[in-house]
Order: structure tokens, then sequence, then C-alpha cells
């Protein structure tokens, strides 16, 4: 099975840890690795000013849960160069907004991640919203499958709207054909 | 009707393109059946009780006659040869094969139907006033508008996996034709005192479990901003709606939650982040899409029809069909006719593959090569000249499609029930059949005048049972059918949720009740009243009293 994740359309070895809390551990003492790594939101504000550097230099990274705001890391995007989105359910779409308002609202320019339950068959939508690293859980694909979900991230090459990867709608991004009555 | 471009054209390929690999892997066993199952949803396939089942998107309902000889087509060869028409101008075919699902897709894509988002937690089947275009309390044509939500709506990345499905209907007249109250989102067409269009937007409406009308969030929204402000809301519904429960995943309990001034007040936070931006509707689309709506090439007519008003008084069985079944229209010498599905002894909205093909037939004789699908489950052909009105239902009368009941007490709203349905709790098709039969005299419903009955298998309420007058809800007590019956619901611009009367009834005594129902409200009707009015001015203890008048109080308190 991969350890492979696929970034900016193609599939690369990837060693990040992400690191998540326990139930009973606690964001100001739980060990952070050394090497990459995505920490929990709640570890991120606790210990702040000890990840900074390693933050800046992009070894450090943050994802958040499904639930929490994006505003909550606004004041950092600018020195963080990762940033990760959980899917607990792949049928749980709050990151898909929460990608939309990362790089509309808050510019966010750094690398954005999938992570949690990640599957190709939203790897198209996820990119419209703004991910460029799509992480699946590492038992779910092998490497031939994920080589050949790549293509699926262009199911739809011009879709009907304003995303993330297409800033205008296609009534803006095209010339369309004025309206004609076709007999059957 | 909207005709697809080559943009249109390439996105349904490269979706029937992306599911056909989608059921290849899950046959192959590379896709488990919990990945697979929204996939499949969101292409209008369910497993259903006997088989799966595929519902087909009918977009504000307009179905062009070969988009219908494709559906008879599709009912031949790969169903038992008839569909059925839903509450939501869907059409549902009950016995494909899983396998042939994706053929059956590539086969409407070349007619430019397909099945998107017809299930799942995502944006469904916008709707919209079946007369639109013809009808004369019209504020302006609803049709671009929703074609043009449509296609935001239509594979939208954001919005796929919302908390909960997610429903929106356009209303466009001063009468309410489509229950905008009942929709997730419902768009109001209004014009401001400027005489400038836009909406008034409700937000929150539902049936289902916890029925909830929707509560006005904006008067107005300029149509420029249709899209932006959708988007708003749904982004709010997305990431805040609860996804906890299920049966609390509704954006009505999110806006119940906060009440709708907090959650309007949420939205426009929302909006002002993307007013005025990319999404802004312009013109030059608003003038494209709205060309594919132009009226059609009607005839001029005479004001008078001396050989159609012969017939009318010298054919009661015409008449009364005209009475009934036709409706006036714009045009001077046009009408829109309604072909009922409802004939006794066949299921509410059910259509053979040989009717779809004839009701093809009919509408490009009589009215321009367009049908629409009513939320009643009915057919309306919107465009006949007055004098064909003869000749379509002497066609349609052979078909067995001109039963003069429109707006009467067989013309019954009814899902398909547990005989179809997995999520049924019972079965509403027997229910609907014994109450056409019973009721089938035609001077009796004549007498008994307008009434809506409606019928759903259960609390998911395809079969709109809260807003009927009479509603009759399927329920399961220790794996037995039993019905809820209530009364006073409406839809409309009066939009009400009926009232239950009582402890619940077996299927057996449905009929009886409907029956006392019906007696109660003739011996105490005003002249003019109909069985709502009744109701309503008299409140519902009277129609209580004589249903349970004969009931065993022990019996009433096993079954509360």
């Amino acid at each position: 099975m991969s350890d492979k994740i696929i970034k900016n359309g193609r599939v690369v070895t990837d060693d990040r840890l992400t690191v998540s809390l326990a139930e009973g551990e606690a964001a100001t003492d739980i060990a952070v690795p050394a090497g990459p790594v995505l920490v929990p939101l709640a570890v991120w504000q606790a210990r702040r000013d000890e990840l900074l550097a390693r933050a800046r230099s992009g070894e450090v990274g943050v994802w958040l849960a499904a639930g929490e705001d994006v505003a909550a890391l606004a004041d950092d995007l600018a020195l963080l160069q990762v940033v990760g989105l959980h899917f607990p359910k792949f049928t749980d779409g709050r990151s898909y907004s929460a990608a939309t308002l990362l790089r509309t609202r808050h510019g966010y320019q750094g690398e954005l991640r999938a992570i949690g339950q990640v599957l190709r068959d939203q790897f198209n939508y996820m990119t419209r919203c703004g991910f460029d690293a799509l992480q699946p859980q590492a038992e779910r694909y092998t490497d031939a499958q994920l080589e050949a979900a790549v293509a699926s991230i262009d199911d739809f090459t011009e879709p009907y709207q304003r995303s993330v990867k297409d800033p205008l709608p296609l009534f803006r991004r095209v010339e369309r054909a004025a309206g004609h009555e076709v007999q059957p | 009707m909207y005709q697809y471009d080559e943009h249109d054209q390439r996105l349904l390929d490269q979706r029937v393109a992306q599911f056909r690999d989608q059921m290849r892997r899950h046959l192959a066993g590379e896709l488990s059946a919990d990945e697979f199952r929204p996939l499949r949803l969101q292409n209008g396939l369910y497993i259903q009780r006997h088989a799966p089942m595929f519902r087909i998107s009918v977009p504000y309902g307009h179905l062009a006659s070969r988009q219908l000889r494709k559906l008879a087509h599709l009912a031949r060869s790969y169903d038992r040869g008839y569909a059925h028409f839903t509450t939501r101008t869907n059409v549902q075919f009950n016995w494909p094969k899983l396998e042939d699902v994706p053929e059956m897709l590539a086969e409407l894509a070349s007619v430019q139907m397909h099945a998107n988002q017809t299930s799942g937690n995502c944006i469904r089947n916008i709707t919209a006033d079946p007369f639109a275009g013809v009808a004369a309390d019209e504020v302006a044509d609803p049709r671009p508008f929703a074609e043009i939500l449509r296609q935001w709506a239509t594979y939208n990345p954001e919005f796929a996996f919302l908390p909960r499905k997610f429903k929106i209907a356009f209303n466009s007249a001063s009468e309410d034709r489509v229950v905008l109250r009942v929709y997730d989102i419902g768009l109001d067409l209004v014009r401001n005192a400027a005489g400038e269009l836009g909406f008034r937007v409700l937000v929150g409406g539902g049936l289902g479990r916890t029925p909830i009308l929707g509560e006005e969030i904006k008067p107005f929204l300029p149509w420029q901003h249709l899209i932006s402000y959708c988007e708003a809301i749904l982004r709010v519904y997305n990431r805040w709606g609860r996804r906890d429960n299920l049966w609390k995943a509704r954006i009505k309990i999110l806006v119940k939650a906060l009440g709708p001034e907090a959650f309007a007040r949420e939205v426009e936070e929302e909006w002002a982040n993307s007013k005025d931006g990319p999404n802004t509707i312009t013109e030059a689309e608003l003038a494209r899409v709205s060309a594919h709506f132009a009226p059609p090439a009607y005839e001029s007519q005479p004001a008078q029809d001396a050989g159609f008003d012969a017939l009318l008084a010298g054919n009661k069985a015409f008449a009364t069909w005209v009475k009934r079944n036709v409706r006036t229209h714009r045009q001077p010498g046009y009408a829109a006719v309604v072909l009922s599905l409802k004939k006794t002894g066949t299921a509410p909205g059910d259509v053979t593959a040989e009717q779809m093909d004839l009701i093809a037939d009919l509408a490009d004789r009589f009215s321009f090569g367009e049908a629409r699908m009513l939320h009643e489950q009915n057919v309306a052909l919107a465009d006949v000249r007055r004098a064909d009105l003869f000749e379509l239902w002497q066609a349609a009368r052979a078909a067995g499609l001109a039963t003069p009941n429109i707006g009467l007490l067989t013309d019954i709203i009814c899902c398909p029930g547990g005989d179809f349905c997995s999520l049924a709790n019972a079965r509403s098709i027997p229910i609907a059949d014994a109450i056409q039969r019973r009721f089938d005299d035609l001077d009796y419903q004549h007498d008994i005048g307008e009434i809506d009955l409606n019928i759903s298998g259960c609390m998911n309420s395809c079969g709109h049972h809260h807003v009927g007058h009479i509603g009759i809800l399927g329920v399961d007590k220790n794996d037995e059918e039993w019905y809820q019956v209530s009364i006073g619901g409406t839809q409309g611009n009066g939009t009400t949720l009926g009232k239950v009367i009582g402890p619940s009834f077996a299927l057996e005594e449905v009929v009886g009740v409907i029956e006392k129902l019906l007696e109660t409200y003739v011996e105490l009707r005003h002249e003019d009243e109909r069985f709502i009015d009744t109701v309503q001015r008299v409140g519902t203890e009277p129609f209580k009293a004589r249903v349970y008048a004969d009931r065993q109080p022990q019996r009433k308190a096993a079954h509360v």
C-alpha cells in the first residue's frame, strides 16, 4: 500500500506525520516529533512560540478538524507553509468550504492538504476547492491505483461554477452561443 | 426550452464517463458499497426493496417530445414498460439492473437528460411554476433563473456533501403553484417599487419528520445576485448545519435554532464578501438563457369559436374535461391542458411507455413539442390551440389520460410507498387505489368539489401529506402498517400544515375514515364552500367526533 500522496497533480513520496491528540492527551505537553509534521490547531495555539521557527521553515504545519473555523488561523497564514484540512468521513463536506475560505477570503497561498478519509472520487471537487495536496489514508490505495487516480482530477474540464481553481463562472470564462431552438 | 451548447454537453458526457468508471470499479470490488453509495445516489441510483431505483431529473419539469420518447424507450428496454412521475418533477424507474445504469445515463445524455444530484446530500433538482410563460398571473418567467441556478448547482464542488439534501424552488406568480414554503430555499420572483426584478427569499422550509414552513430572510434580492446570495446561504449551512443527527440535519433545523433573523445576519455577513463579485449574473447571460424560453410561434386565433362552443354544449363528457383539466392561457385562443395520470386502477403518477410516446405525439401535434410535469404528478401541455382541444381530448381519452379529475378527490398525490421504497413504513398505493375505487363516481367527485388528498408511505413525506386537505401518513407499529390521518393542510399562498385527527387506522379502515370525513363536510358545508373552507371554518372537532364515534376506547389507547 502507498505512503504516497498527490501533490500538484503528481504522485510523490511524503513523510509528513500527522500528529493527533488522543483522548487524555494535552495540547500543551504532547510530543511533537522531529521532521515534517502537521499538528492540531490546539497544539499550535498552545505552543506557537515554540513551534514558530519550524513553521516558518515549513517543517511544522497545522491541521484543522472539520468543525474548526478557519478564521482561527487567519493571522498565521502568512507564515504557515502547510495547512491540513481533515475529512472525518468523506461524506462530511465542511472542509470544502473551509478550503474555499482559506484560499479566497484569507488569501492563503501555501500547501493545502486534504487529510483523513480522502478518496479518489472526490479529487476533482477537492482540487477545485483549492486543495493542492491530497493524502489518502495510507492503506487505501496501491501506488498503481493512485497513479491511475490522478486523471480523475480532471473529470470535469470546464465546470459551470466559479471555484478556487476557476475564478470565473463559465458565463464569464467563455463565450457561450446565444440560445436557439433545435428541432428534434 | 433550454438547449445545451457544447459546454453543457461536454460536462454531461464527462459525468457519464465518470460514473461508468465508478460503476466498473464498484463491480470489480475496488469501490466498496459505502464508498460507492453517495456516488450512485448523486447519479440517481438507489438500492430499493426489490431492485435498484433510478431517479431521473427533469429540471423545472420541462420535457421535450424526444425526451419523452427516450423515457419510453428506457421503460421498454431497461424496465417493465412504465415509469413513475414524482412530486419533485423527477421520473423514477423501479426495475433497472444496477449494471445497466451507466448505459441508461448515456442514452439520457444523448437527449440532454440526466440524473444529476437527484439524491444524496446535495442540491437537488430545482422546480418552478409548471405554467411558467403561459400563466396570466405571472410576474416574470422563472425558467431562465432556474436554469442559471441549475448550472451553478450542477457538480458544484463545494456543496456536494452537505449535512442533508437541499431543495430549491421558484415561484413566479401571484398564486403559488410550487408549495414554495416547504423548500430549503424558496425564491419568489417579485418586482420592487421601482419595477425591478428580484426575489423574495425564503429559507428553512421542509416537510419530513419535522415539518416547518420557510421564513422570509430577504424581502428583495436583485436578480443579479441570485447565485452569490444562494452560495452564501449554502456556505453558512454547509459549515454550521448539524451533522450529528440525520433527523436534525436539514437547514430548517439550523434556521430554527438560530432564528430567521440571526440566520439572515449570518448570510448577509457571508454574502458581503462575494456580493458584486464574479458570480454576479450579467445581462448578457440572462439574455442568452432567456432566449431559450422565448414564446413559441403562436398563431392568431379568433376571439370566439362557434365550433368549440357547440362541442362544449353538445358533449357533456368533453365539457366536464374542459372544466376540470383545461386552464386559461395568456395567449388568446390558446389553453393549457392537464393530462391526468390518476385514472382509477393505476398507481398515481405511473405512466406507461405507450402513454409517454403518446404524450410526445400529442406534444408534437398540439403543443410545440413540449410537455411539463406538475408536482401533483400529472402532465401538462401548456400551449394548445382551443380549436384543437376536442381532438386532443379524444386522443388522450383513448389512452386513459383524460380522466376529468384534476383537483378532485381521485387526483391523489401519492408516493410509491412500501410496495417499492425501502424507506417506507407502509404501502401507499393500495390506499390510493381503495380511495379511487370507492369514490370513482364522477358525479360524486364533482359534488365534493376541489380537494387535495395526499398520501405518504413514511415521514419523509414524498407524498406531501402535511399539505393535503386530507393527509394520510403510513406509520409502522410493531411491524404492522398503520395510517395516520390529518386534515386542514393546504398548499398555495396560504400553505398550512394539517393537523392529525387522532390515533391511526388499519389499512382496511382508511376508506371508511375518508368517507366519514366527506360526510361530515357535506353536512356542514355552506354553499360554495370547499372541504378545506369548511375545515377552516368549523375546525377539526366535528370531523374527529364523527370518525372516532364508534371506536372502542381501549383500541384507541392501544394505537395512540
